[in-house]
């Protein structure tokens, strides 16, 4: 291991931040500019809350909201359906997974008053325990999780990933943009990287969705 | 039950049940989004609030003012909670640094604050408006290389000494000396710590949280606010992940409590996932310099492994030398661990710990040492292979068929057709390696209690504080019970993570599978006890249940029948006893791996992978094989990608959410393979099972690295091999 440059020691001072604004660093030797806690706290501008209609696994829903909440909370917060998850709140997990006018989208990265008439399909919306869509019914055959956790936004891209590639739209993997897609393994790593699983199920979803995707066929 | 000796012949040897691939009886739920997870249970309490964390924003000092005016005056607020509100709450004996209260800060976003508020959009935007002023430590810094120096000064704690190590390695014939490190590394569960606390009266308390060790979670409630146990409920049926993060009380429990206690309405936390990093806890870096001195013909003569890890002071760092005493054999040893305090998070437990980062470098330095003999890596392996404990040759392992692995995997793989030149083999643009390792991880099992409920309707309840965390203990619960009373696992249902059930041993140290299914076991044997009783046979072992029936002499009786007045119940605990220690109880494997390293970028891709796994009977070969091959993501993980960026300055990880610390993900995982040796072992548990949940992870880093090295012909003994490590020094294209 080469060695690493000198540790600059940090001198016994005072400094004024909260981690929350750590990014606005506040301390006078770092040289970022200073922001004032008041400009912070400013009031908001116009109305803070909405009401918004979606359409949610095929049935209306309005809903009373603060600007603030994501889809995702909607869901999860609002109208109580949980099976979505909340694995990062920045869209970098893809536990969110929902599809919102059949594309899949990080639900987290999309507040809720932005979904006016928007039809929303989630997990709860595919299947349940006594009558499970085939995707789920693969998961649980080829033990395609283990956690659990990330599972619903997992099946919910694994069917988007096979609708995308019937639809026709390419991925960073597709070699030959004029010729017919196909579902290879390839395609399907490609298209489902959004989607982490920490317990590694990989290879297992992996199964599922071929199985699912030769059913189809 | 007590445990005194090996297990003989038993209703659990039938495996109608037990030893069958069987999909998960949770798996419905959790496809379909119906599994409850701790923060979102709305049913369990009613007119919950939320409460979002304030982490410090240095790593070591104290606080000298809180200003929380903004913040409780801000909509919806209903509650700010300060650290500087009250003395340092007590401890759980496995947590190193306390989860709150007073002024010292001892890491970085610690937990400092909390606002409570009527939604999560109020709280989260309330907590940036909470102004803190901290007098900050001058420390001895955060960088563990440019310390180890004076560490090594400092006398390390001795694991292991037998004959005389620096004679014979000093007198060995082939000799290497390497120093090899391995990255800090987060646990990036994706569930995040989540609680919702309910805090009623003058300390009656009940949390719905997400929890790998029930009782440890009570217990550990109980230390940090002075409750009694019997007053403290927990329950956490499904967890998102743990890993080791969540085996012990940590800060969304303690903080949804709090907000309760303030509050007098329910409060659920979730830690915020970039939070989770610095807040919570992490496997520790280590530095690791090997020594082995060898005979011309490869056999060990020498084996020196002197370890060394941060951690906070009176923690436990990264055990990284665990295995390095009893792997491989050799008559001299010197084995050495070093803790080198440091003001980091929490360095603690992450799957596998010790071992996980032990192999990543013993397993390469073998791979070194076979090279210098000239010698095929496995062979090598197979001729320093020891049935006993080098350092005390009495103790021997119960069951040991490390040879076997070796062999069957190079059989398997092909490794008779590998690349034999280091760098000579190409593919176009790719640069063709395989390289292999060998695993270990020890087989604890610890006492665990189950209770079994035989209903008038023939099926049966199986209740335990057990805990599922992804590795299928729902499943091989049912199984055991369906095994031991004749039924079918769609027969059985069961229940875990209520503190109100039985203590089970939990999950952690890959001891949860074989212990709770040990438990289940003498909760079955005690029904049938009783059932034999009913049908007038003192001899339980007389009985034959099949089918839903049980038959004693020439009479059958349904299940149903003998229940037909109400349900018969049946508690028991499997208590493990001495005789054990008179062995080593382990698990081992042989990892496989062939990788291909692009040319011109350094890109490496794990293209196949192979373990072949010594753990006892294999319980549901389905879900087990599911453990491996997640253990083996993370060691790619581990191997190529993994690692906590330490802000050497500050003193934080730098990269502390799941877009920083990168995972593996679909992309990089090609083809798996994992071979299960058909062993038992009966001084394990009556069902002759051992762990599987750890294995997986141990040696496989460091396999994918041997084929890198196989491949580039470039050694790198830093973790994680990122392309930058190798770009300068791969052929021309």
């Amino acid at each position: 291991m080469s060695p690493r440059n000198p540790t600059w020691r940090v001198k016994r001072r005072t400094v004024l931040m909260g981690s929350a604004a750590a990014a606005l660093a506040t301390a006078s030797n770092t040289g970022f500019p200073r922001m004032s806690h008041a400009q912070e706290a400013a009031a908001p501008v116009g109305e803070t809350r909405m009401t918004v209609s979606l359409v949610v696994n095929g049935e209306p829903r309005e809903l009373e909201l603060d600007n603030r909440t994501t889809l995702l909370d909607a869901l999860r917060e609002h109208i109580r359906l949980t099976g979505t998850k909340k694995g990062c709140d920045h869209g970098q997990c893809g536990a969110c997974t929902v599809t919102v006018n059949g594309r899949r989208i990080n639900s987290c990265l999309s507040l809720a008053v932005m979904h006016e008439g928007d039809e929303i399909e989630t997990i709860e919306g595919i299947g349940t325990p006594e009558s499970m869509d085939p995707m789920q019914a693969a998961f649980v055959e080829h033990d395609g999780y283990q956690c659990g956790y990330c599972t619903p936004g997992q099946i919910c891209s694994a069917r988007a990933v096979l609708a995308e590639i019937e639809a026709g739209i390419p991925s960073h993997v597709t070699a030959d943009l004029m010729a017919p897609m196909q579902v290879t393994e390839d395609e399907i790593r490609e298209r489902m990287s959004g989607n982490i699983c920490r317990c590694g199920a990989y290879s297992n979803m992996m199964a599922a969705i071929l199985q699912v995707h030769g059913g189809q066929a | 039950m007590d445990f005194n000796q090996p297990a003989t012949e038993n209703p659990a040897d039938r495996q109608r049940v037990l030893g069958k691939s069987t999909p998960r009886i949770d798996g419905p739920l959790k496809t379909t989004g119906t599994a409850p997870y701790a923060y979102e249970r709305h049913d369990v309490a009613e007119g919950q609030l939320v409460g979002y964390p304030l982490g410090s924003a240095i790593a070591k000092g104290r606080i000298v003012s809180m200003d929380t005016s903004e913040a409780e005056a801000a909509p919806g607020v209903q509650a700010v909670i300060r650290t500087t509100d009250m003395d340092v709450l007590g401890k759980f004996q496995m947590n190193v640094v306390p989860l709150f209260g007073g002024p010292e800060i001892l890491h970085y976003h610690q937990a400092i604050a909390l606002v409570v508020a009527d939604s999560f959009e109020e709280a989260r935007a309330a907590t940036a408006l909470i102004r803190v002023e901290y007098d900050e430590d001058e420390t001895d810094g955060f960088d563990l290389a440019a310390r180890r120096e004076a560490a090594l000064e400092q006398e390390g704690e001795i694991e292991q000494e037998v004959g005389d190590f620096e004679t014979a390695f000093a007198e060995a014939a082939v000799t290497l000396d390497e120093t090899y490190t391995t990255p800090a590394e987060s646990h990036a569960m994706m569930e995040p710590h989540a609680t919702i606390a309910l805090w009623e009266g003058e300390g009656n308390l009940s949390v719905w949280t997400s929890n790998q060790m029930v009782a440890w979670n009570v217990q550990g409630l109980c230390d940090v606010f002075g409750l009694n146990k019997e007053n403290v409920h927990v329950d956490s049926p499904f967890i998102g992940g743990g890993f080791g993060v969540k085996l012990f009380v940590r800060a969304d429990a303690v903080l949804a409590a709090l907000g309760s206690r303030e509050t007098g309405r329910p409060v659920k936390v979730a830690l915020p996932r970039p939070m989770i990093a610095n807040n919570t806890t992490h496997r520790a870096e280590t530095i690791q310099r090997i020594r082995i001195g060898a005979n011309e013909d490869g056999t060990i003569t020498a084996i020196g492994h002197d370890g060394m890890s941060e951690t906070q002071p009176g923690g436990r760092g990264e055990n990284c030398t665990a295995q390095t005493p009893v792997f491989y054999a050799g008559p001299n040893r010197l084995i050495v661990n070093r803790l080198v305090d440091m003001y980091l998070p929490e360095a603690n437990a992450m799957r596998a710990p010790g071992e996980a980062s032990g192999l990543m470098a013993l397993e390469i330095a073998m791979d070194e040492m076979a090279e210098k003999l000239g010698m095929d890596p496995v062979e090598f392996r197979a001729i320093n292979d020891t049935q006993v404990d080098p350092g005390d040759p009495e103790k021997a392992f119960s069951e040991r068929h490390f040879v076997e692995c070796l062999r069957q995997g190079a059989e398997r793989f092909g490794w008779a057709d590998r690349n034999q030149e280091p760098g000579s083999r190409r593919e176009g643009m790719w640069l063709i390696g395989h390289g292999m390792a060998g695993g270990y991880r020890g087989a604890p099992s610890t006492t665990s209690a189950a209770r079994v409920r035989l209903q008038p309707d023939g099926t049966a309840i199986v209740e335990t504080d057990m805990t599922d965390i992804g590795t299928g203990s729902y499943t091989i619960i049912a199984q055991t019970a369906a095994e031991m009373l004749g039924l079918g696992v769609d027969k059985v249902e069961v229940r875990l993570g209520d503190s109100s059930f039985p203590v089970s041993a939990g999950s952690g140290g890959q001891w949860g599978a074989s212990s709770s299914t040990a438990g289940t076991y003498a909760a079955c044997v005690k029904l049938r006890e009783e059932i034999a009783r009913r049908l007038g046979n003192d001899d339980a072992s007389a009985l034959e249940f099949a089918d839903g029936k049980v038959t004693t002499g020439d009479r059958t009786v349904p299940l149903t029948e003998i229940a037909s007045d109400g349900e018969i119940v049946a508690e028991d605990t499997i208590n493990f006893g001495d005789f054990r220690e008179k062995f080593i109880l382990a698990t081992f494997a042989a990892h496989f791996v062939e990788v291909a390293v692009h040319v011109g970028t350094g890109e490496t891709r794990v293209r196949r992978m192979l373990a072949v796994c010594d753990a006892g009977r294999i319980l549901n070969p389905l879900s087990a094989r599911s453990q491996v091959i997640g253990g083996m993501v993370m060691g790619i993980g581990a191997a190529l990608m993994e690692e906590l960026a330490v802000d050497t300055g500050r003193g934080f990880f730098a990269n502390h959410d799941l877009a920083g610390y990168e995972v593996p993900v679909h992309a990089d995982i090609h083809e798996q393979e994992v071979v299960f040796l058909d062993t038992e072992d009966a001084t394990s548990t009556p069902l002759k099972a051992k762990g599987v949940g750890e294995l997986g992870l141990c040696g496989i880093a460091a396999a994918v690295a041997n084929a890198h090295y196989n491949a580039t012909g470039v050694r790198i003994r830093d973790y994680p091999l990122t392309l930058d490590k190798v770009l300068d020094r791969l052929p021309t294209i």
